[in-house]
């Protein structure tokens, strides 16, 4: 039935010379789909939804992708952004336990939001205008291949890749190498494991602070402590140093 | 727009496509601007990301040539070593602040 509909609308789009009307309520539910997701991201309070909405984005991108012929990349967004980006989100999400909600109407910043609007409104116009007044070239054809419907979309996209594209496709490599090294460096728990801990309740903080003085100049001078300072934070970093005095043993015994 | 080009983006003209993205683009650059927490300024990061991802597509098809696309698969894996090393950045912080609001990172505050 589908089909038959699909037909006949194509053929009267032909016959009048316009676009399908498939095409236009395909773009158009896709084009919701990315808009209320995108706007979802930015107002939800919970930043498990924002990941849930920008999967939405994702999936209607993806659409749009297949709208345009482009199979592959739709295919790859779906599997890289929704299935590896949006995932490692909402692991770092839980991980942290920062899933709380947030007070998405009071503005810290006084300002902030109009300077936002009236920053990202002027950004848009400005390049809405440079399209329109500036004359652009666009340089010579490319010798990479022209997106003809002859072949399949990956055969061309594989054969691009790998012969015109083959010097960026290597440093790719070498970029996602240093991705990982970094993330390990990151996220690795340095040798002096004392000094990123912070404590868990106000009590551990209360507690230790009458032994402050007593415990604390030896390390603190051992790490360098760029903490100490004139600003309040002072006693409860050297509170927090102080905790870590008494859970060194269980620090270092943690891999 | 020739017949051609609107031929072979699915009917519809490049210019349908340009606009949803440009649209994308500034809600993503207005969440980046007015949230807090980092991990969803992350993700505004990523819907700009993603409309000019739309905007390679759309100019490939256009411009009939094959190179946006194969653009885009590299924006791709920029994203993903982005996204991993941000997030290290995060779990670190977090460790030493136990917070992922932005407004509490000012340790190279002068």
């Amino acid at each position: 039935m589908a089909v038959i509909v699909h037909g006949v609308l194509l053929a009267a789009a032909t016959a009048t010379g316009h676009a399908s009307a498939v095409d236009w309520g395909t773009f158009g539910v896709a084009a919701a789909i990315v808009l209320s997701g995108a706007i979802g991201v930015v107002v939800a309070r919970n930043p498990v939804h924002s990941a849930l909405m920008l999967v939405m984005t994702l999936f209607g991108i993806a659409v749009l992708f297949v709208l345009q012929r482009d199979d592959f990349l739709a295919a790859v967004q779906v599997i890289v952004y929704a299935g590896a980006i949006v995932v490692l989100f909402l692991f770092v999400i839980m991980f942290l336990g920062v899933d709380r909600e947030e007070n998405i109407a009071a503005e810290p910043l006084r300002g902030q939001r109009p300077l936002a609007v009236a920053l990202v409104a002027l950004g848009v116009t400005g390049l809405l205008l440079l399209g329109e007044i500036s004359k652009w070239t666009i340089g010579a054809p490319s010798v990479a291949g022209s997106t003809d419907s002859s072949t399949s979309n990956v055969a061309q996209l594989g054969t691009s890749v790998y012969t015109t594209y083959l010097f960026p496709f290597e440093i790719t490599s070498a970029l996602l190498v240093i991705a990982v090294v970094g993330a390990v460096a990151l996220a690795r728990r340095p040798p002096m494991a004392d000094i990123d801990r912070v404590p868990d309740t106000e009590a551990e903080i209360a507690g230790d602070t009458g032994s402050e003085t007593a415990g604390d100049t030896g390390s603190v001078t051992d790490r360098g402590s760029s903490e100490k300072g004139d600003d309040p934070e002072t006693d409860q970093a050297a509170a927090t140093d102080d905790a870590h005095q008494h859970t060194d043993a269980h620090q270092e015994v943690t891999p | 727009m020739t017949a051609a080009t609107t031929a072979i983006n699915g009917n519809i003209s490049g210019e349908w496509y340009l606009a949803l993205a440009g649209v994308l683009f500034a809600i993503g650059a207005f969440g980046l601007l007015i949230r807090r927490n980092v991990l969803v300024m992350f993700m505004c990061v990523e819907l700009m990301l993603n409309a000019a991802n739309l905007t390679f597509v759309t100019f490939a098809n256009m411009l009939h040539d094959i190179g946006g696309q194969v653009l885009v698969f590299f924006v791709l894996v920029v994203a993903a070593a982005e996204v991993v090393v941000g997030l290290g950045i995060v779990v670190a912080i977090f460790r030493r602040r136990a917070s992922a609001t932005a407004d509490d990172f000012h340790l190279m505050k002068g």
